[in-house]
């Protein structure tokens, strides 16, 4: 049809807005970063320790971001209820490192302890992601976009604030394992030995997720289910089965995130998956939502961002105290990825898809 | 043994276990002690044991449920499956409280308190697991009766039972009105009500007269409608503008006599209508999730603090009145900058997206690095209450300006402004729903490409949608700015927005009486009962998924939405009988 002239107005309005956000966004991280780096106020081993403490931050956000990518493949829709999942992980595993730290078991055996407590909480998170699965979405998936989607939300408040009812507001401290504390010197740099246990373990479970999705047969059937759910049922494939198997390995995987994440930051309480929630659905898109090692790097990469950004760029527009716009940092990513590049940096092309 | 009674059996042994789960979780939340503390039945029975009830009930009520393919079995069977599965959710409790009693439970459960035990055993101890199983057991035949029974009994009987809920609940809030009347509605408040609750006299009168109600309706009702609708066009409508006016009397002048915690409860209402009718244009008629809308909302209550405020970030001193088309602009170009860049998005992006958007408003207003104009953590104190009359100038820093006439100081008054703006809105909302712009937004709704070939200016709509929404938003935030006479970046949470979303979901997407009913319940019942408000988003949470389970149209649906949803086609793969590999 014939655009009249209003709204060929309007499509430049928005093509004029959208640049502008664009060129504005760039600018103050290029400035930002050149006046930064002129006044030299970080060192060469600040600097590493950010992006140290980014790609520990990030791995966690990958294995998350691994149940929102796997989820939406094969469902198209956002688990909302996934942050949720990765917080009652946390506190599964606390409970155990909790009497394992007091008992001093945690000293005696700490690998055994924390694989122990990194196994009940991928337990306990893939429980709780079944239970919502089977209540929550299976009975609404051939309901309209709209439907699941409230459901995922209204799950994940419910999960929030039932932990919140079992456990209370206050927050939990894991213990101290005293192994994993102090630095190594690595090349002469002292790195947190916290952080580098934390990101190596994350990228052991990640391989070991990769290789189940791409080597063995439930992976091809999870793939196969992804691409077209009905030819899969057609080729003989239990959907339903595999459904739940995505769920629970999505699950189990932001279980150990939680348990790796209370280490780390030592604090548990029942809203913390909220915000890691976000940043991991940003990983997720950024790396191509539905694709398993976009999300990887999409987390890796996040983490770095963030935790350099605040130094390195919003500090030399001379921001006070940038890092409380840390979050923001992340929250502007995720708008821009999903303004101007939804099929993520490795891409899979899915948000134009009719709702 | 007859196959379908084995089945049957089973059934009632798994619901059972379900039941008796859900019981288990409802202790353990806390939310059986919380409630435990308000009684229902003075004496006797307490809102915590409603909830231990009303899932033991459930348990048989379920099983007893046939559905419709299954050969029908006695009631007797039924009767029997039902106490069968009310005993098994009574072993489960049963088994917890042995339990507790052997290993302190509460070291990792906080709620698996003295108190809950106490109201599990019904204060016999140990000896009273046997009553819980005995309870559970009668509990759960009583449910399977209630769903036995012929509808002529069926009905009456849980009309009643929830007639006393709903009394009893509400009975804390006009036992204080009727007490303060001396002579007869003293006397009555005395004998029917408790302090929190119904006497146990108040609650057999309660279940009698509604019941009788009920019974007499679904007899003699259809006569006395008939009967009714003969009158001439006159009367009907002389009766429907008694029911309005009574209506509107009681409105006007609650204040006067309740007090102002009740005046306060239903501001709020107001203000969350207000929000809702906002968000009712883009996600309800519109179809578009702004999970970020609590930033317009902030956009209204920053202007009119700014604007207003005789503290130090007050940039202006001009009058409410004054400020408040301000705010509503302000919101509404905030929503077209806001809208701009998710117009290309689509379901949950868009939500994401705005969530996001939500997040970093409330993220800068509270920063110190735009602290010098917004107040930054600390917010912005000192709004000057709205003034009917004249308003004296501006002193200085700190000082609230004098106000010749009627000040609008506190939550009695403003109450007046809430409602009116709150009609006044919801009038301009079912306009633009009748409009051709409404009908614009539907089109969208529905299907946006082809509404695109059908000549709906996509951009256009979708930016009024955001627009016309945020200044709904800008009003409400700029009345709650100058009721509470301060502003802090950190209430403008990603929770209002929650709030407002499940106040739609519950009443009603894209009905308008929908979200009037959604305010009252999802934001009057936590905040006049104190127990709820504990349990908000627990609730809330629930509301949400049961609703979409079970009526996606909501509490009161609008009749396009129902027709959208297939919800009023029998027999139609709607949500609600969407068929499934499972089960």
């Amino acid at each position: 049809m014939r655009t009249t002239l209003t709204e060929k107005i309007g499509e430049v309005a928005v093509a004029v807005f959208l640049w502008g956000f664009r060129i504005l966004v760039v600018s103050v991280v290029i400035i930002g970063t050149i006046l930064t780096i002129r006044e030299g106020k970080y060192t060469g081993v600040q600097w590493i320790d950010f992006i140290v403490f980014g790609i520990a931050r990030g791995s966690i956000y990958a294995m998350i971001a691994l149940g929102y990518t796997m989820v939406y493949g094969i469902l198209r829709m956002i688990n909302f209820a996934h942050s949720e999942v990765f917080m009652s992980g946390a506190f599964g595993g606390y409970f155990l490192a909790n009497a394992m730290g007091q008992s001093g078991f945690l000293d005696k055996y700490p690998v055994l302890g924390l694989v122990a407590a990194v196994l009940v909480g991928m337990l306990v998170s893939a429980g709780v992601a079944l239970l919502v699965e089977r209540i929550a979405y299976r009975p609404l998936r051939k309901a309209p976009r709209l439907v699941p989607l409230i459901s995922a939300i209204g799950a994940s408040f419910f999960l929030q604030y039932t932990f919140r009812g079992f456990f209370g507001p206050g927050i939990y401290a894991y213990p101290n394992v005293k192994v994993l504390s102090g630095e190594w010197n690595i090349f002469g740099i002292g790195i947190l030995k916290m952080q580098v246990v934390v990101a190596v373990a994350a990228f052991i479970m990640m391989a070991v997720l990769y290789t189940i999705v791409m080597r063995t047969k439930i992976g091809k059937a999870m793939r196969a289910v992804s691409e077209n759910k009905d030819v899969a049922a057609l080729m003989g494939i239990d959907v339903d089965g595999i459904i739940v198997a995505t769920f629970g390995v999505g699950a189990a995987m932001a279980g150990a995130a939680g348990v790796l994440y209370a280490l780390m930051f030592r604090q548990v309480n029942f809203f913390m998956g909220f915000t890691p929630g976000i940043k991991a659905f940003t990983s997720a898109v950024l790396g191509g939502i539905g694709n398993v090692p976009g999300a990887m790097v999409g987390g890796i990469v996040l983490g770095i961002f963030e935790s350099i950004g605040p130094a390195l760029f919003l500090d030399g527009l001379g921001i006070i105290r940038p890092y409380q716009l840390q979050d923001a940092i992340a929250y502007i990513m995720l708008v821009m990825v999903l303004l101007f590049r939804p099929s993520g940096i490795v891409g899979e092309k899915l948000t134009t898809k009719k709702a | 043994m007859n196959k379908q009674l084995r089945l049957t059996f089973g059934k009632a042994v798994r619901t059972g276990l379900i039941g008796g789960i859900v019981a288990l979780f409802l202790c353990l939340v806390g939310i059986v002690e919380i409630f435990g503390k308000r009684s229902l039945i003075e004496g006797l029975i307490s809102l915590g044991h409603v909830f231990l009830f009303l899932s033991l009930l459930a348990t048989g009520f379920v099983t007893a449920s046939r559905k419709s393919d299954q050969a029908p079995l006695g009631r007797l069977w039924l009767s029997l499956a039902g106490t069968i599965s009310g005993a098994v959710a009574g072993i489960v409790l049963a088994l917890f409280m042995l339990l507790g009693s052997v290993i302190n439970i509460r070291a990792m459960f906080i709620h698996a308190s003295p108190d809950l035990y106490k109201i599990l055993s019904f204060g016999r101890g140990m000896a009273g697991v046997w009553l819980l199983l005995l309870v559970g057991a009668a509990l759960g035949a009583l449910g399977a009766l209630i769903r036995v029974l012929p509808s002529r009994i069926q009905k009456p009987l849980m009309q009643g039972f929830i007639g006393i809920l709903l009394v009893g609940l509400f009975a804390g809030l006009v036992r204080p009105l009727l007490v303060a009347i001396p002579g007869l509605p003293e006397a009555l408040g005395r004998y029917l009500f408790g302090q929190t609750g119904l006497t146990q006299g108040g609650a057999l009168i309660t279940f009698i007269l509604i019941a009788g109600i009920v019974a007499f309706w679904s007899a003699r009702g259809k006569t006395v409608q008939a009967r009714v609708a003969k009158w001439p066009r006159s009367g009907q409508l002389a009766l429907r503008w008694v029911f309005f006016g009574l209506a509107g009397v009681l409105a006007l002048t609650l204040p006067l006599f309740s007090g102002p915690f009740i005046a306060q409860v239903i501001v709020l209402i107001s203000l969350n209508i207000l929000m809702g009718l906002g968000l009712n244009i883009t996600l309800g008629f519109a179809g578009l999730l702004d999970l970020g809308f609590v930033a317009f909302f902030a956009m209204g209550a920053y202007t009119v603090g700014l604007l207003t405020s005789y503290g130090e970030y007050g940039l202006a001193h001009i009058s409410f009145w004054a400020v408040v088309p301000i705010a509503i602009l302000v919101a509404f170009m905030v929503g077209a900058f806001l809208g701009l860049p998710v117009l290309g998005m689509r379901g949950d992006y868009l939500a994401i997206a705005t969530l996001g958007f939500g997040e970093i408003v409330r993220l800068l207003a509270g920063s110190d690095f735009l602290g010098k104009w917004l107040g930054g953590p600390q917010g912005v104190i000192g709004i000057q209450k709205p003034c009917l009359g004249i308003l004296g100038p501006y002193v200085g820093l700190g000082i609230p300006r004098v106000c010749h006439g009627l000040e609008l100081g506190g939550p009695k008054e403003i109450y007046y402004l809430a409602i009116i703006c709150a009609i006044l809105v919801a009038f301009v909302a079912s306009r633009l729903r009748d409009s051709r712009l409404g009908r614009a937004w539907m089109a969208i709704r529905e299907d946006e490409d082809v509404a695109e070939a059908l000549g709906v200016n996509l951009i256009q709509t979708k930016l009024l949608a955001y627009m016309l929404g945020a200044s709904f938003a800008g009003l409400s935030g700029a009345i709650f700015g100058t009721l509470v006479g301060s502003i802090f970046a950190s209430s403008m949470q990603l929770m209002v927005s929650i709030n407002v979303v499940c106040l739609i979901i519950v009443g009603g997407m894209g009905s308008i009486p929908g979200v009037v009913v959604g305010a009252l319940v999802l934001i009057g019942l936590p905040e006049a009962f104190r127990e709820f408000s504990e349990y908000r988003f627990l609730f809330y949470g629930a509301a949400l998924i049961v609703m979409m389970l079970v009526k996606p149209g909501g509490l009161w649906p609008s009749s396009i939405v129902q027709r959208e949803l297939h919800l009023d086609v029998k027999n139609d793969t709607g949500p609600n009988n969407a068929p499934t590999s499972a089960d």
